[in-house]
């Protein structure tokens, strides 16, 4: 009942939203150039998918996010998981964690474009940056809290080398500290996959760029709306992902 | 059982001492222990908390280093795992099932998984819990996690079955349920065991012996056999006799130190 009448309130709060939206043009408040309203939005929707145009820029912008993603979730879990096991492997790199970790990924893209190019190389490793320190951090606490009564179980039982260690303690006792880091990695890399593909690399993001520059804000919308859809979506399969990892949890 | 006792021990501990150095401070746990276990004897170590009864069970199991002495282990030949230990806590994985921490210590023995999976299964019938291994721990029972860090301990077939507290975080009449198991295992597989309590009636209960630290740093205070034949019933008069002498022994150890 009372999850019925949020239902209810969330779809009404969203209507009068789409609904103030729509009227802020119309009613010559705004140009419709500068805000066009939603309900040109489908067409113009369609219109890129009947181009080809849509599909194209998703199906690249999915491969940067996913390579990416994968790239700089995989150097941060390794790393934070070295980190979190060895002391003096994080004395070693704590100044330099410190130098490298306060730059943000943006300020890469001169180096990303000189060493790769626009190319989507060069997309891919703004997002991996950008993916790296969440998931380092995140692995690096993790492996840090786990419960050192299971580690003794593991030497207990005569298995005391760093790999058994990590592999039938560490790593699953860390799982779910890594997972919360990758799910903010999985919305912090649609953020770094605009921001790469605006300097050209095709896809969402430079077809924003591109449309914007002609004024067709009816497109950049579309493109919008397309990447809180394609979020919403890798977020839900992340979380249904999640719950079934962890389902050994009360 | 005296009959299953051969005459050489299975552990001979000898001038065993542990201290740590912490802040400048040297903090000596245990000093100059003896002490010698019999194969197939039901061992208890009683004394009060802090005098180092778990230290002896984690020197043996190799998680704390001895400062000095020596621990003589004559374990089978083919004996991968000569000890196991079971902890206070139950320390489940509470990311494997119930079957799977059962089968924690076999990995890496050379058995498939089919096989790790069967032994597993054979020890949670053991202690009772054979429906259960498809369980998470955490939808057990204090009881039920506490008999599976023993079949935890006796798949990987050890000669001696270390146990520190294994009851004490327990209800009275769990407690007593799983003493009276803990005689029928050891009647069933002839194990060596060495139990660690404070708890005077458990001691008197379980024991072929007990020996008793007491002082600071702890010393071996003194020691006696518990005769009364098995099954044992806690209402017997011997057995309660016998917990009476152990009760007087510890608080002339006391008045002493």
């Amino acid at each position: 009942m009372i999850a019925l009448r949020s239902t209810a309130l969330a779809a009404a709060g969203l209507l009068a939203f789409l609904l103030f939206w729509e009227a802020m043009p119309r009613l010559g408040l705004i140009n419709p150039a500068f805000l066009p309203p939603p309900s040109t939005i489908p067409a113009a929707f369609l219109n890129e998918v009947r181009l080809g145009v849509w599909g194209e820029a998703v199906l690249s912008s999915l491969s940067h996010y996913v390579t990416g993603l994968a790239v700089g979730a995989g150097a941060g879990i390794a790393l934070g998981l070295l980190s979190g096991m060895f002391r003096w492997f994080e004395a070693a790199t704590a100044w330099i964690v410190r130098l490298l970790r306060p730059i943000p990924g943006l300020a890469w893209v001169p180096f990303a474009i000189i060493w790769f190019g626009v190319q989507p190389e060069a997309a891919v490793f703004i997002i991996a940056i950008g993916v790296f320190w969440i998931v380092f951090f995140a692995t690096q606490g993790a492996v840090r809290g786990v419960d050192r009564d299971l580690v003794e179980v593991a030497q207990a039982f005569g298995f005391g080398s760093p790999w058994s260690r990590l592999t039938k303690i560490l790593l699953p006792a860390a799982t779910p500290g890594i997972l919360v880091g990758l799910r903010t990695a999985l919305g912090q890399a649609w953020m770094a996959v605009v921001a790469a593909e605006i300097f050209g690399v095709p896809g969402v993001g430079a077809r924003m760029m591109q449309a914007s520059s002609l004024l067709s804000t009816d497109i950049v919308v579309v493109y919008m709306l397309t990447m809180a859809a394609l979020y919403g979506l890798f977020d839900t399969a992340f979380v249904a992902l999640q719950g079934w990892l962890l389902r050994w949890r009360a | 059982m005296p009959e299953s006792i051969t005459p050489e021990p299975i552990i001979s501990i000898a001038g065993l001492s542990l201290a740590y150095a912490r802040a400048g401070t040297r903090t000596v746990i245990l000093e100059d222990l003896d002490l010698d276990v019999a194969r197939g004897e039901f061992l208890v170590i009683v004394g009060e908390s802090g005098v180092g009864k778990s230290t002896v069970l984690r020197v043996l199991i190799g998680l704390a280093k001895p400062s000095s002495g020596t621990v003589r282990l004559r374990a089978r030949p083919d004996c991968r795992t000569p000890m196991a230990l079971v902890f206070q806590d139950a320390r489940l994985l509470p990311w494997r099932r119930v079957v799977a921490n059962v089968a924690f210590g076999l990995e890496g023995s050379g058995l498939s998984k089919a096989e790790r999976l069967a032994k597993a299964q054979a020890m949670l019938d053991l202690v009772g819990l054979g429906d259960l291994g498809q369980r998470w721990p955490h939808q057990l029972s204090g009881g039920q996690r506490q008999r599976v860090a023993i079949a935890r301990a006796l798949a990987v077939d050890p000669d001696v079955l270390l146990m520190d507290e294994p009851f004490s975080a327990l209800d009275s009449f769990t407690r007593e349920g799983l003493q009276d198991e803990l005689q029928r295992i050891q009647a069933a597989t002839g194990k060596t065991i060495l139990f660690v309590t404070h708890d005077i009636d458990e001691a008197v209960t379980l024991a072929d012996r007990v020996v008793v630290l007491a002082g600071s740093p702890g010393r071996l205070a003194a020691e006696m056999p518990v005769t009364v034949p098995r099954p044992r019933r806690r209402r017997d008069a011997a057995l309660q006799e016998a917990a009476r002498q152990l009760r007087m022994e510890l608080s002339n150890r006391s008045a002493e130190l």
